[in-house]
């Protein structure tokens, strides 16, 4: 099947298709602002309008039922939300009732795959997905896709450019099956409450508003009315109870703790520092930081500083940690915008706090909706799998070229913040991380201001002003060319293999729906 | 010639656990999730460690669990002194 | 290489991902370890990884030191031969009880140094007082020999040879930790208090090292990367005193420039100790603004 007619290379210097069959044409990325400037209109997608009789019920008995009664058929979209993290049960038993009825071809369009759902690796094999939209992949999935057994490209999308291609109707989804973790007859719908309370349910936001079709699905059906709504009634078609929407350990998961590893406890100390050095940890700051290693541990550093100087900060955003609540709740933010909740320790905080916004995936990051949170960032903290010396970050192919990670809201975040940070170790498992041209980019080096590694700071030539400023507070600035040298004389340089095939396995979209680069098979 | 079955090292992260066992000639196996990566250097660094030890040849393997340069040549560099001094471990 | 050594961090040194980070941490000076830390079974593995990386890593402008298997074990003559060679800036000598186990310590390091091509002394000793008997013969070990610039202090070992037990408040080591200091600063040497051994607790750590600092220790050995910090903020000089330190300074090189031999602030004599000490304190207060 020829998949693909044509590559061109893009302005990053990567191959990128113009055209692929079963998911049409593709313009190569042009730089970070190329589809922002000049202000022009586009079309919105609407999903149709119906009515229903009044006095009638949403509710219908079984998944099977609901699916039938969606009018799902094989070659449609469905889409799904990763709120649940690694809990989540209900992709995986939609999918199987689909197999099960004989509905094969499927694109599934979820905001991302998690270690949930390992098994749709088999689904592929046996014909009942056959595209996918998605964030992330990880795992058997991952591998599955980077062999080359999904036969039309994976589209990797940030989270920006996932609520973008909805709202422009590059993806339409045909069924949204909706995991409510608290969920009232008529479908009012919320995160934040019931035994599978998994805190925001931003990206199910937007699925709910443009799917033709939407299924909440439910473990904790509660009497009308349901207080605190995050997807109201009118845009859910029927509600299906369930006995658990998975695995209530995996999704009602604790707050998020301070890695307790020198190495990352250094990098997130001076990745501190640049900020502090930047003069943006000034009132009415805002800042997102991740979940994970070092960039949470910044979030540590960050919070001791506001509090010692007494500075109030704006908001924080972005996936929303227990850490950011207890920064909201000792009065260091007026507000936490929260697209999605990373553990589901803040569950309590959104549905008691006021201050505590739950969001949708476009009014988090869609970079062109009319003005979207992550465009008013001062700074944002970012991890990394590696990173070139042309600061393009790489969050999603390993070093052996596999699909292992997610595109996240990376690009987004760092090209709407004033001061986009990323940290990362400057060697893992003895393979260095800066390297002259990373495996995949995701994040373009025009949009990322410093690298922070433990070995020293290397800072993109176009912040000469921030590069200053970190001389003069006396931080370990080193040319990025110099800092890799200097690791590669611990760690030898790597052979990276070049891809055994031309195929292309998976297509990474900058969040405008430019092609950013390109994923190529692997044996 | 070494004449004793020896280890080095442990499988901690960064470190490697090195063993290795008589033979005329260099057999190498190495494993790793860098081992790929690193192929021709892990061959070029094997094959100096031997040398300086006088050693024509010995059956190397390496678990490498993400171990720097300077580590990997000195747990080889210890086993095979300990395989050349009988120390039965 | 630095002057002011306000931390000493352990390394064990067995263990390659902490002494392929020892240079991050931001310690004035390492210690990688060949003593306790490793096994019996283990020291020739030690020994070899610690030259290796000796030979190797760039430590920065960290001071590095090796502390070596004691004298009476059948480690101790392997690890000089193995260490001198790869030039650390010194090797810690533990159980030092007297002169000559010093003078016996020098002498092999003085051949090795011969046999490498280096100038006797170029690697420096640091004597580990830890027995009774070292602490009785503590001046003489800090004077016996050119070659000790530093005295150490080891709590754990003292307190058991003492037969007494280590506390919070550390009373018991009150004695020896005033000696050690003494006779370093007797005999213009550094001294390093012994560790702080509970990693979760910072404050203790702080309030402990600010203790020492006062009975004339220069340094402190930490035992956790994270303690690193936490030993410099005790170290760390007081406002009044900075602004008081740059004044004398400032007046003793304006005498002379003057040719003035009499320095006087505010209408009163300052004596040369004085003046010393307070370009310590600037030292210290330029050193707290660091960042490695």
């Amino acid at each position: 099947m020829g998949q693909e007619n044509r590559r061109v290379l893009n302005s990053l210097g990567r191959s990128v298709p113009t055209f692929i069959d079963g998911l049409g044409a593709f313009d190569p990325y042009r730089g970070p602002w190329s589809r922002l400037e000049g202000g022009h209109e586009r079309t919105h997608f609407a999903p149709p309008l119906k009515g229903r009789m009044p006095q009638g019920s949403k509710v219908t008995p079984s998944l099977r039922q609901a699916i039938e009664a969606s009018g799902l058929q094989s070659g449609m979209t469905v889409s799904f939300h990763h709120h649940l993290r690694n809990g989540d049960a209900l992709l995986m038993a939609v999918l199987n009732e689909c197999e099960a009825m004989g509905i094969a071809d499927l694109t599934v369009a979820p905001s991302s795959l998690t270690d949930a759902h390992e098994g749709v690796a088999d689904l592929v094999r046996r014909g009942v997905v056959r595209q996918i939209h998605t964030s992330g992949v990880r795992g058997a999935v991952g591998k599955a896709i980077s062999r080359g057994e999904v036969e039309v490209p994976v589209v990797i999308r940030s989270h920006g450019g996932r609520a973008r291609a909805i709202e422009e109707g590059s993806v339409v989804i045909d069924v949204a099956f909706l995991a409510a973790p608290a969920c009232d007859p008529q479908g009012n719908m919320t995160g934040a409450l019931g035994p599978s309370g998994c805190g925001s349910l931003g990206y199910a936001q937007t699925d709910a508003r443009h799917a033709r079709h939407v299924v909440a699905v439910t473990d904790h059906l509660v009497p009308q009315p349901l207080r605190q709504v995050s997807i109201p009634q009118y845009l859910v078609d029927q509600v299906v109870v369930v006995e658990s929407l998975g695995d209530a350990s995996k999704i009602a998961t604790g707050a998020a703790r301070i890695t307790r590893s020198p190495v990352d406890l250094k990098i997130a100390q001076d990745a501190y520092r640049l900020i502090a050095a930047s003069e943006l940890l000034a009132p009415a700051v805002s800042f997102q930081v991740g979940a994970g290693g070092a960039s949470l541990a910044v979030a540590a550093f960050v919070r001791d500083h506001m509090r010692q100087k007494g500075i109030k900060g704006s908001w924080g955003c972005g996936g929303i940690t227990g850490y950011m609540v207890q920064m909201l709740e000792e009065g260091l933010f007026e507000a936490l915008y929260d697209v999605q909740s990373f553990d589901a320790a803040v569950c309590q905080s959104l549905a008691r706090n006021g201050n505590h916004i739950e969001i949708d995936q476009s009014w988090y990051a869609n970079p062109l909706n009319r003005g979207c949170v992550v465009h008013n960032l001062d700074v944002v903290v970012l991890a990394a799998l590696e990173v070139d010396v042309d600061f393009n970050v790489n969050v999603m192919t390993g070093h052996d070229g596999v699909l292992r990670g997610a595109s996240g809201g990376h690009c987004d975040t760092a090209a709407g913040a004033k001061l986009a940070i990323v940290v990362a170790p400057s060697f893992r498992g003895g393979v260095p991380s800066i390297l002259d041209r990373v495996q995949t980019v995701v994040t373009p080096g025009e949009t990322v201001d410093a690298i922070v590694t433990e070995r020293g700071i290397a800072i993109n030539p176009r912040r000469k002003d921030l590069a200053e400023a970190a001389r003069a507070a006396r931080l370990p600035v080193k040319e990025i060319a110099d800092l890799k040298k200097e690791v590669e004389a611990l760690t030898g340089v790597p052979e990276r293999a070049e891809p055994d095939s031309d195929r292309v396995v998976a297509v990474v979209e900058y969040r405008d729906g430019t092609l950013i680069d390109s994923v190529f098979q692997v044996r | 010639m070494i004449v004793q079955v020896a280890q080095a090292g442990t499988l901690e992260s960064s470190d490697c656990l090195v063993t290795v066992s008589p033979a005329p000639g260099l057999e190498l196996e190495w494993r790793g999730p860098s081992a790929s990566l690193f192929a021709g250097r892990n061959r070029s660094l094997v094959e100096t460690v031997l040398a300086e030890k006088g050693l024509e040849g010995a059956k190397i393997i390496v678990q490498d669990q993400g171990a720097l340069e300077v580590t990997l040549r000195a747990r080889i560099g210890t086993a095979l002194d300990r395989a050349r001094k009988g120390a039965n471990r | 290489m630095r002057a002011i050594l306000r931390s000493m961090l352990y390394i064990p040194g067995n263990s390659p991902s902490m002494i392929q980070q020892a240079p991050v941490f931001g310690a004035d000076s390492v210690l990688l370890d060949l003593e306790d830390a490793v096994a019996l079974s283990e020291k020739d593995a030690a020994r070899d990884l610690v030259a290796a990386f000796l030979k190797t890593l760039d430590f920065g402008g960290q001071v590095v030191t090796v502390r070596l298997n004691g004298a009476d074990t059948p480690y101790f003559e392997d690890d000089l031969r193995a260490v001198i060679p790869c030039r650390p800036d010194a090797v810690r000598l533990p159980k030092c009880s007297s002169p000559q186990d010093v003078r016996s310590c020098d002498a092999l390091m003085t051949e090795l140094e011969r046999k490498n091509g280096l100038e006797p002394g170029t690697v420096k000793l640091h004597a580990m007082i830890e027995t009774a008997r070292g602490l009785s013969n503590v001046q003489a070990i800090a004077d016996c020999c050119p070659r000790v610039t530093a005295l150490t202090l080891g709590g754990q070992d003292l307190t058991a040879d003492m037969g007494v037990r280590k506390t919070r408040e550390g009373t018991e080591l009150f004695t020896a930790r005033c000696l050690v200091a003494l006779a370093a600063r007797a005999a213009g040497i550094a001294a390093f208090d012994t560790v702080w051994s509970d990693v979760n607790d910072n404050e203790g750590l702080l309030e402990e090292t600010r203790t020492v600092i006062g009975l004339g220790f220069t340094g402190k050995a930490a035992i956790h990367p994270g303690q690193v910090a936490w030993i410099h903020r005790a170290f760390i000089p007081e406002p009044g005193e900075v602004t008081k330190a740059r004044r004398i300074v400032e007046a003793a090189e304006a005498a002379e420039a003057r040719g003035k031999g009499v320095i006087a602030v505010d209408g009163k004599m300052v004596d040369a100790p004085i003046v010393t000490r307070a370009r310590h304190t600037l030292e210290m207060a330029r050193l707290a603004e660091e960042v490695l």
